[in-house]
Parts: C-alpha cells; sequence; structure tokens
C-alpha cells in the first residue's frame, strides 16, 4: 500500500501496469489497493502541479494569518471550518505560535483577496484580527522548484 | 597535412612508451565521439547517477569554501573521514578499521584500485578477475606491470564468478584476485558463500583480495556481502569503497581502500607522491555524506529499484533476454535474437533509433552478445527507450 501511494504521489498517472511491475505486485492487486485508498479517502485526488505563470496567467496569492478566540467545546475547529468552507481558501491550517490559523486565499486580483479578507473574513464573529501576505514570487511548491530546476548535466557515455 | 606534420606526429607517436602502447584505446570513449555528432539521442550509456549530489552535501562543501577550506589535507585524508568511515564499516558491516592506520582517503575508487595493483603487483605477477569487468581492472594491472588473467563468467550463472574457476587459474605468479561486486557492466551480485570459498582460497594461496565495492548500498531485495567481512578474510582483503554510485558524488572524486596497515602504508607511498590528497572539497562532502545522507541512499536505491523492475520486464518484453541484476544500476541483456555483434548492435541502434547502449565487448570477450543499459535515467527516458529498442529489434530480428 505504502509503495503503491508513494509512486502515486510523485506521479500520479503512472498507470496500474506500470505500478505493478515497479513493485513486482499483481496488476489486480494494485489495482484494488488503489480503488481502496481512493474509497477511504487515503487519496484524496489526483492533481497537477502546473506554473501558471507560463501562460502569463498569474494568479495573486495570499498567505493569511488569523488570530481568533477559540470557542468552549468545539476549540478552533467550528471557526476553522466557518473559513475553510470559502472557495477562496485554498489551503488552511491550525497553527502554533503567535497566530492560530494560516490559511492561502487565492484570487484573480489584490482587491478580490482585499475584499474578501475585508468582507467575509475579519468580520467572523470570533476572529480578533488578520494579517495578510501577498505571494510576490513562487520559488519551490509542493517539492517542485519552479525556475531553475537542475537539468541533468551527465556526459551521455561513461564507463 | 603537410609532410612535416604528420612525421612529426610519426616521430612523437615513436616517443610513447611500450606500457602505454600495449594498452587498447577504450572502446566508450569510440563510442562516445560517435555519440557526441547526434542529436535527439537518449542515452542509457552513462554510468553514474541522474541524481544531483544531495542539497544538504554539497551545501556542506559550500559553507566549507565560504569557511576557506582550500588547502592539502593529510595524505591519509581528513582524520574527521576517517573516523566517520570507520563508524559506518563498523555499523554496517561490523568491521573494526583503525583510521589511523588502516583507512585512506583515495580521488575514487579508479585511483584506489591503481594504487593497490601498484602496491602490490610485481613485474610479471598475476592479476585474476572476472570478464567481463569494469573497463580500468585490466588497463591497470598492465600499468603495474601485472598479467591480467580473466575468468570468463556466463549468464547461465548470473555472471557470477566461480571459485573453481579462480583456482584452477592459480599459478605460482599469482597476487591477487580482483573482483566487484555488484558488477559494472552485468548488475551481477555474489552469494555470500561463493564469496566465502574464494575467500578460503585467497588464504590457502596467500593471495590478497581487492574487492571494488562501489556499488554495495545499490542491492536490490537482498542484502550485500562485505568481503572483507567474511569469517577470516579481513588480513588478505583490500576493500575499497566509495561515495559516487550511492550518493551520487561522481564528480567529488572521492573514495577510499580499508588494508592491514602494511598494505595501507605501501599504497599511501604511491598515494603522496602521484595524487598527494584526495581533493579537500570531496572530503568535506563525504564527511556529510556519512554523518547524514543515508535517507538520500534509501530513497535512490527505492527509485533506482523500479526503474530497474521496469527496463528488465521490458527488455524481455521486446524479445531481449535480460536476466535479473540484484544490483548496481545497469541492466545486461542478450542481444543473441538479433545475430548481430553487441557494437553493430550498439551502432545501428543509435544511428537508425538514437537510443546509446554500451556494448558489452567493451568490458571483456564474455561481454559480447550483450548490452549495458544503465537505468539510471527518468522513468519516461527507459519507457521511450524501450520502445525505440522494440522496433529495431522488430527490424532486425
Ligand atoms: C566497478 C567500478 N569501480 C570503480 C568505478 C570508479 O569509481 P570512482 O568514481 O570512485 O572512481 C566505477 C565507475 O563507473 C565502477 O563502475
Amino acid at each position: 500500500m505504502k509503495q503503491i501511494l508513494e509512486i502515486l504521489e510523485s506521479n500520479a498517472r503512472l498507470g496500474v501496469e506500470q505500478i505493478s511491475t515497479m513493485t513486482n505486485m499483481p496488476a489486480t492487486e494494485v489495482e484494488k489497493t488503489i480503488r481502496q485508498a481512493e474509497k477511504s479517502r487515503t487519496i484524496l485526488r489526483y492533481k497537477t502541479v502546473i506554473n501558471w505563470s507560463k501562460l502569463g496567467e498569474e494568479r495573486v496569492q495570499a498567505l493569511v494569518e488569523v488570530k481568533v478566540t477559540p470557542q468552549r467545546d468545539v476549540g478552533f475547529d467550528a471557526i476553522a471550518e466557518r473559513i475553510y468552507r470559502f472557495p477562496q481558501v485554498h489551503s488552511a491550517y491550525l497553527v502554533s505560535g503567535t497566530y492560530d490559523l494560516a490559511i492561502l486565499v487565492v484570487g484573480r486580483t489584490m482587491q478580490e483577496i482585499a475584499a474578501f479578507v475585508a468582507e467575509k473574513l475579519a468580520p467572523l464573529e470570533t476572529v480578533q484580527g488578520t494579517v495578510t501576505h501577498f505571494l510576490l514570487k513562487r520559488y519551490k511548491e509542493d517539492g517542485e522548484i519552479f525556475e531553475g530546476g537542475e537539468e541533468i548535466k551527465r556526459l551521455p557515455v561513461t564507463p | 597535412m603537410s609532410a612535416t606534420h604528420s612525421s612529426h606526429i610519426k616521430a612523437a607517436a615513436r616517443l610513447i612508451s611500450q606500457r602505454v602502447n600495449n594498452i587498447s584505446p577504450s572502446g566508450i570513449r569510440k563510442f562516445f565521439d560517435l555519440l557526441s555528432s547526434i542529436e535527439g539521442v537518449i542515452s542509457l550509456g552513462v554510468g553514474e547517477p541522474d541524481f544531483v549530489t544531495p542539497w544538504r552535501i554539497r551545501e556542506a562543501a559550500i559553507y566549507s569554501l565560504e569557511k576557506g577550506y582550500t588547502m592539502y589535507t593529510s595524505n591519509y585524508g581528513l582524520p574527521e573521514l576517517r573516523r566517520e568511515l570507520a563508524k559506518y564499516l563498523e555499523s554496517h558491516y561490523g568491521l573494526d578499521y583503525d583510521p589511523d592506520t588502516q583507512l585512506l582517503i583515495t580521488a575514487g575508487v579508479s585511483e584506489a584500485f591503481d594504487l593497490a595493483l601498484r602496491a602490490i603487483v610485481n613485474q610479471g605477477d598475476e592479476v585474476i578477475m572476472p570478464d567481463p569487468c569494469y573497463v580500468a581492472y585490466l588497463p591497470c594491472t598492465l600499468l603495474a606491470g601485472g598479467v591480467p588473467i580473466l575468468v570468463p563468467t556466463s549468464e547461465a550463472n548470473n555472471f557470477e564468478i566461480k571459485a573453481s574457476d579462480i583456482e584452477s587459474r592459480i599459478t605460482e605468479r599469482t597476487k591477487a584476485i580482483l573482483i566487484g561486486y555488484p558488477a559494472n557492466p552485468t548488475g551481477a551480485v555474489m552469494p555470500g558463500e561463493e564469496l566465502n570459498r574464494i575467500s578460503e582460497i585467497a588464504r590457502r594461496y596467500n593471495l590478497l583480495v581487492i574487492s571494488d565495492e562501489i556499488y554495495g548500498r545499490l542491492v536490490y531485495s537482498i542484502e550485500h556481502t562485505c568481503f572483507a567481512s567474511l569469517p577470516n578474510a579481513k588480513e588478505h582483503t583490500i576493500l575499497l569503497g566509495g561515495f559516487s554510485k550511492a550518493y551520487a558524488m561522481t564528480g567529488w572524486r572521492v573514495g577510499y581502500a580499508a588494508a592491514e596497515p602494511e598494505i595501507i602504508e605501501a599504497m599511501l607511498k604511491v598515494h603522496q607522491y602521484t595524487m598527494l590528497c584526495a581533493p579537500i572539497m570531496g572530503q568535506i562532502a563525504a564527511i556529510e555524506a556519512l554523518k547524514a545522507g543515508e535517507a538520500d541512499v534509501i530513497r535512490m536505491v527505492k527509485e533506482y529499484d523500479r526503474r530497474r523492475r521496469v527496463i528488465v520486464k521490458g527488455l524481455n518484453d521486446i524479445g531481449l533476454a535480460c536476466f535479473e541484476p540484484k544490483g548496481a544500476f545497469y541492466a545486461f541483456p542478450s542481444i543473441k535474437a538479433t545475430g548481430i555483434t553487441s557494437e553493430e548492435f550498439a551502432e545501428k541502434l543509435l544511428m537508425e533509433e538514437k537510443v546509446a547502449v554500451v556494448p558489452g565487448s567493451v568490458f571483456g570477450r564474455c561481454g559480447e552478445g550483450y548490452v549495458r543499459c544503465c537505468y539510471a535515467t527518468s522513468l519516461a527516458d527507459i519507457e521511450e527507450a524501450l520502445r525505440r529498442m522494440g522496433r529495431f529489434v522488430e527490424r532486425h530480428r
């Protein structure tokens, strides 16, 4: 199971046959394992890491620090859910340190994100304050280096 | 070319030593020149990882440069590196080497086996080695004044060298047995019992075993047996190891030899006057590799293993029978189904389908009928190369 998931995590386009060869497991078993993992939501989704700026299509992203008041019985989870259900929120984390929730907001323009923070996020009852950091440049995401990644510089034939 | 120019070249050629003239030019070199003129080639002809040295190792070397570590080191190598190496050999193979007298840091395993041979071989001494084997064993033996004695190995026996075949070639001039498992070019590994038999023969006939274990970390679904760790083997073993393959550090030029103090002392004599010391940058990088590189080794081995399975199955599927290589990063399929020589195969494959492989004949007579395919290459390239080779085999069957 773990082997198959590791392989898929690095390249989700590999087929059952290929994975079966790579792991030396029967194809039927690979297929079953993948289906189970999908069903149990161990595999949540297959996605692609894209460098959108190559299309000249710059998306605006912001990391927003959110300080909140935890609530009786539900702690941070209830307010976190109120926030992460907005589709603009790309990722959401509970963090230790000087603030509580770290969220990544995606939008088409800075205005759009600013409006989201001002109109939706900040006014929430338990939100004490927010600090918005607009992302200026993406160097690396999900383990992928965006620009100047390393190409192989080997000689084509060596002993 | 003008007459004076060509006669000048002839005069220069006459000045080359007999020893060097006796060495045939590398078959790989010839192939390389051909390849350089073609575009769009997928190369399975390499002999090194497609990973860049792990960043933490590079970063340690960068830091050392910033701190000004740019000088010679002790001839033996940095004391800290020898201490780390002793610890490593102890924890991986249960070996006890004294870092002050039994370890020598060299400019790669390449230098290490040259030193070993020059330290022990008298003019005319015989050195037994497998055929096929790594391209440098034979020339280095000749350069040291020795006589290479080749022991044929074959696919029928998984390209393992047999102790009995070694024993039957021993004469009063035999000085050493030079083996390298996991093997380049075959990917073969040796079963522990057979190594044990070789070790017993070495003891009985008072021979040294030079064991090139540069691929020792690259084994799949089996454990590597370190020759020196066999019962009573350490005294007659020169263990050679390196960083090039396991840590993807080919360009750093750092490796090592481990042996009895007298042997290390003799090797040091040659090393101090020819190399002086291994490059300090490589040595510092090697310290970081030993201290913190284990996770990277495991990550890379895992990746090679997956590609290994893909290439071995793929080669068999297209009709190039390939035994299962259990070590290194080479597959060594038989091309006998095509009825052409391995050199023709490699040349035609390159011209017609733009895939580079290395003819097995480059590694010895017993490599004829095979080609070496390195799978330290991206999965996408391996799959594309297999498609092209499949078309090629279809045409040449
Ligand atoms: C069997 C074998 N020994 C030694 C070497 C050379 O290693 P190093 O880079 O440590 O000189 C190679 C490199 O291809 C090899 O395949």
